[in-house]
């Protein structure tokens, strides 16, 4: 149950979002069960919501699907750094597919400060997924009867969970070229480019930087 | 309860393209073994990312986010992350009305 411990401030920052979604899915015309059904087959909020943002009727499925990949992109970079922690996990396959930024956020702590168990893991994944399905149903059936969630800082509360999770995973000066690197990148492409691009820009700027560096654990074969 | 035949298929290829996503790079991991440079990249992979997702909101939003970053990152060196959090999100809108 510490899984389910540690992502409570998760679930109260995404309920309002999870509200709005459903909102704007129903403003293009989306019935509350196709909004339920998007929600717990997709679970991925930021592509739900630059889907829906581009929703036209009839759905133009490809266009929308692609949208989704490229706004996924970074869980591929996610996947990669927490597969190594759940190695000899049984049900791999089905824990990856809950795999969101917060529930790899915490995740990757947990495997980082000890062990990472698959109970721990859908601890996290379980709440945070019902959360999700629940408030987005909640936001298809109010409609336009809701509130913008930045009213209350809410919209902050995202960028204050990874800052915190951010806090806890410097390991010394090392760590700073590639958190600099991303820094710029993901600034830069943020003011000239559109909004996923950003994640990738600044995820690949600090992997160039981590390859630049001898990694502490194997030592570099290059010869001096 | 309306279920559209063309909403139904974009909603189950968002489904499949957003599963693809998150199975690719644990698939990838697992058949090629990473040395040297790449295992270094690989490393700066989970601070990179989180470092991206933060920095538009951080550094371009408004002098409001910035300082209630500041507030956040202080409060994490300290505190359980909760309370960090709270504090971040109360510092926010704080600064957002008394900055305007």
């Amino acid at each position: 149950m510490a899984g389910c411990a540690a992502i409570v401030p998760v679930l109260v920052a995404a309920a309002p979002f999870g509200v709005l979604m459903g909102a704007l899915a129903r403003q293009k015309g989306l019935s509350p069960l196709e909004v339920g059904l998007m929600s717990g087959t997709v679970f991925a909020g930021g592509a739900q919501f630059v889907a829906v943002g581009l929703w036209t009727t009839p759905a133009p499925w490809l266009f929308l699907a692609l949208t989704a990949l490229l706004v996924n992109l970074r869980h591929v970079l996610m996947g990669a750094s927490i597969a190594p922690h759940l190695r000899g996990v049984r049900g791999e396959g089905a824990l990856l597919f809950f795999l969101a930024d917060e529930v790899w956020a915490l995740a990757l702590r947990r495997a980082l400060g000890g062990r990472l168990t698959a109970a721990f893991y859908l601890g996290l994944a379980l709440p945070l997924y019902l959360n999700w399905v629940l408030f987005s149903l909640v936001g298809a059936v109010l409609g336009d009867r809701i509130g913008d969630p930045a009213r209350f800082g809410f919209d902050f509360a995202f960028a204050a969970i990874f800052i915190a999770l951010l806090a806890g995973m410097w390991r010394g000066p090392a760590d700073l070229p590639p958190w600099l690197a991303s820094a710029v990148a993901a600034t830069a492409a943020c003011l000239l480019l559109p909004p996923p691009w950003y994640i990738l820009a600044g995820a690949l700027a600090g992997m160039a930087a981590g390859a630049l560096r001898p990694p502490p654990s194997a030592p570099a074969t290059v010869p001096p | 309860m309306s279920l559209d035949p063309r909403t139904l298929l974009a909603i189950l290829g968002m489904a499949l393209a957003t599963y693809l996503t998150r199975v690719a790079g644990a698939w990838f991991v697992r058949r090629v073994a990473l040395r040297g440079r790449a295992s270094g990249a690989l490393e700066a992979v989970p601070g990179a990312v989180l470092v991206a997702l933060i920095a538009p909101t951080v550094l371009a939003t408004g002098p409001a986010e910035s300082l209630a970053a500041l507030v956040t990152l202080a409060a994490a060196r300290r505190l359980p992350l909760v309370l960090a959090v709270l504090l971040g999100v109360a510092a926010v809108v704080a600064c957002r009305a008394l900055l305007g």
